[in-house]
């Protein structure tokens, strides 16, 4: 038996699990129209590859990858293609998205789906293939996988651990995959562990699902492979990454890195499922298991098609009950309110709760921080929430960097000890977007400031290079007047050329006034004193430059 | 000792000549809280030249519009002084972006002249666009355009650039 540590802090929330786990995965309805995201990872949105009016079937790529960090997007079903725009999606934001909005068809039909044989694959082009299928992390951080399963240098990998820990309250997801569908995740977390080198396999299950344990159990010993079902005690946080590699290695992530970095790889079990799903039959993901629970006739996890409208999801679970006052998107801990229930089903959601009045009420009025440290104490990452909360109220940013702001995993435990009922997390969420915001504007200030500084160099070298090709010219000018050749016919040209110049001159010179001819001897008289007084200055002139060039 | 003295002395002066800042640091550290816009609302030909000018006490620090109030409070942290509103006749406005009506543009090539970032391509008879992630929104492009094919679209937050909000809680009566 392996020997597990223990975390600081986190909370007991009531579990309410018991809700969905009565009945069995579901497959969700087929519905009439698909909202599929382009934007179903963490990343580059994935590049649209149809148009409206094209004809797409179930499993067809419908977004190509972009970039590094990015992941492809299929269709659900097939059918057509209505419009590439922007609809609502599950956002805390209430933002719209691009996505492809496909008319089913109801044949459903697929596109022609071939096993591949990874074990002979090339490791590169295998992850691209993985890429290329779409898969990301299904534990909500919807990561690219391909990117998490490049073992870097050899051995860098020790442990690779399956995360069924799922420890938010209400979702079950998780529980019932790994009740039902064991032996399909641990034939994932063989490809897992083969593409990383690791040498060990652990699966971390909480100690509230013993039939998720058991079936883990035996799948294992049937398949005969020497992976460990290890149960963690019951306490949230235990299925953050960080926490659960902790628990399970003693290892403690770095701040501000991942547990890769501790030779620990975490990946959640609905991952290694969809890989197996992948590989073995070559199916895109297009579909995952979500629980709808809640205020709702039936709470039940269902299997379903990625674009499935929430509101009709919550219609496949019997509908909503009377009194229901809105939907939170994950669980209570971490997720958020949904906005707007056209929104798609994406990778990323795990879970839909339908909230009533009594099991979720507003939030109480918040009261002053009277520092008493239960967050502190409760805060699995060991930061010290009430100092965060002190600098991000006021606006420190920098303090709350100082105070190791991106060590928070928003798990919300500080919120839910808190004797004054403050949100510390909202604060927490509102000081980093602001920070990243802040990063991104002053990224761009510096680019348009290289930008300006290049500008104001170019137009001077365009000057410069102006001049000096004028001052070439006038000098190449020069020396070809002095070196030209006496060349004959320009000689004789030029000697034409001046000899007219000379005749017009001549003719200017022949030409008398005809003013002139008939003058009165006062006219007469006038011209003369005119010449008189012109020759008078003109000999003036003559001596002051003269007298001018004397010392 | 005194060998020492001299010794350490040369290599002290040699190192305050080689080693000289060239630039004003004041004057970087202004620059760098202004949003090289380079718009020239503030009476000067870019953000370098206002920068300058205020290390040397010679203009206002509430003259950059782009910068708004959060620019003006940095730049009264930094040198010590009181924050105040923007000045006369500057009005802050939402970021922006500009955009050539292609079908409009007849190539003149007077708006390529005029964008202080290079953030316009195109050639004489040559339709001209914008890349808009270089764009600054200094609006210097628009009174040159002589067919007025250059409009201003204001930048809307998406998923990408949200922010969450500062929390706030609506206050409800304790007794009615």
């Amino acid at each position: 038996m392996r020997r597990l540590h223990s975390f600081n802090g986190g909370a007991h929330p009531a579990e309410h699990k018991a809700e969905s786990t009565a009945r069995p995965i579901a497959a969700a309805p087929l519905v009439p129209l698909y909202v599929v995201p382009l934007r179903q990872h963490i990343g580059t949105p994935a590049l649209p590859l149809v148009r409206a009016g094209d004809r797409v079937l179930r499993g067809q790529a419908i977004g190509q990858a972009e970039g590094y960090v990015s992941a492809s997007v299929h269709a659900p079903t097939s059918g057509r293609v209505v419009a590439v725009e922007m609809r609502p999606v599950a956002h805390p934001s209430g933002l719209a998205d691009l996505c492809v909005v496909i008319e089913a068809d109801g044949e459903d039909r697929a596109i022609d789906l071939q096993p591949l044989d990874w074990r002979g694959m090339e490791p590169s082009h295998l992850r691209n293939l993985i890429r290329d299928l779409g898969l990301v992390g299904l534990g909500g951080a919807v990561f690219p996988s391909f990117i998490k399963l490049n073992p870097g240098e050899a051995g860098r990998v020790e442990t690779l651990i399956l995360n069924g820990a799922e420890c938010e309250p209400w979702i079950t997801s998780d529980d019932l995959l790994m009740r039902e569908r064991a032996r399909e995740i641990l034939k994932g977390a063989e490809i897992m562990q083969a593409m990383l080198h690791a040498g060990e396999v652990v699966i971390g299950i909480e100690d509230n699902k013993p039939e998720a344990i058991a079936a883990m159990q035996a799948a294992v010993r049937e398949m005969g492979l020497g992976y460990e079902v290890a149960v963690v005690p019951t306490r949230y946080p235990s299925g953050g990454a960080k926490q659960l590699t902790y628990l399970l290695t003693g290892r403690e992530t770095p701040s501000r890195g991942h547990a890769v970095e501790v030779g620990v790889q975490v990946f959640n079990v609905g991952t290694a499922y969809g890989l197996h799903h992948a590989l073995a039959e070559g199916r895109p993901l297009i579909s995952r298991v979500v629980t709808v629970t809640g205020h709702v006739a039936s709470p039940q996890n269902f299997e379903v098609r990625l674009g499935t409208p929430i509101e009709d999801l919550i219609r496949a679970a019997g509908g909503e009950l009377e009194g229901a006052t809105g939907e939170i998107i994950g669980g209570p801990m971490m997720g958020f309110d949904l906005q707007d229930r056209a929104a798609p089903v994406t990778k990323a959601v795990n879970c839909v709760i339908v909230k009533d009045a009594q099991r979720f009420p507003p939030p109480p009025a918040p009261r002053a921080c009277i520092r008493c440290g239960e967050c502190a104490r409760a805060c699995p990452a060991r930061l010290q929430p009430f100092e965060l909360y002190w600098y991000a109220r006021a606006r420190d940013f920098g303090k709350t960097q100082l105070f190791s702001l991106f060590d928070c995993i928003e798990c919300g435990c500080c919120s839910h000890v808190c004797p004054s009922h403050i949100s510390l997390v909202d604060f927490f969420r509102y000081a980093k977007s602001e920070i990243w915001a802040r990063e991104r504007e002053k990224e761009a200030a510096d680019a348009a400031r290289r930008r300006h500084e290049f500008h104001v160099w170019r137009l001077e070298r365009e000057k410069q290079e102006k001049a000096e090709r004028l001052a070439r010219k006038a000098v190449a000018q020069v020396k070809e007047a002095e070196a030209a050749p006496v060349d004959a016919e320009a000689a004789r040209k030029k000697a034409i050329l001046q000899a007219a110049i000379e005749r017009a001159k001549q003719a200017r010179e022949g030409v008398t006034p005809r003013n002139v001819d008939h003058l009165t001897p006062e006219q007469q008289h006038q011209v003369e004193e005119a010449d008189a007084r012109r020759a008078r200055l003109h000999a003036g002139a003559e001596d002051q430059k003269e007298t001018e060039n004397q010392p | 000792m005194a060998a020492g003295g001299l010794t350490l002395g040369a290599v002290l002066g040699w190192a305050s000549v080689r080693y000289r800042v060239q630039e004003d640091p004041l004057v970087e550290k202004i620059d760098a809280i202004l949003p090289q816009t380079q718009c020239g609302q503030c009476g000067f030909a870019g953000c370098k030249p206002y920068a300058e000018a205020i290390a040397k006490g010679e203009a206002d620090i509430n003259r950059c519009p782009p910068g708004g109030e959060d620019g003006i409070r940095r730049l009264a942290d930094l040198l010590g002084v009181e924050a105040k509103s923007l000045g006369e006749g500057l009005e802050h406005k939402p970021k922006s972006v500009a955009v050539i009506d292609e079908d409009l543009c007849i190539g003149c090539t007077l708006c390529i002249q005029a964008c202080p970032v290079d953030a316009i391509v195109g050639a004489a008879k040559q339709m001209h666009t914008i890349v808009a992630d270089r764009c600054t929104g200094c609006e210097l492009c628009l009174p040159p355009c002589p067919v007025e094919c250059i409009h201003m679209e204001v930048i809307h937050e998406d998923i990408t650039t949200w922010k969450w909000r500062y929390p706030v809680y609506s206050i409800r009566p304790v007794r009615e």
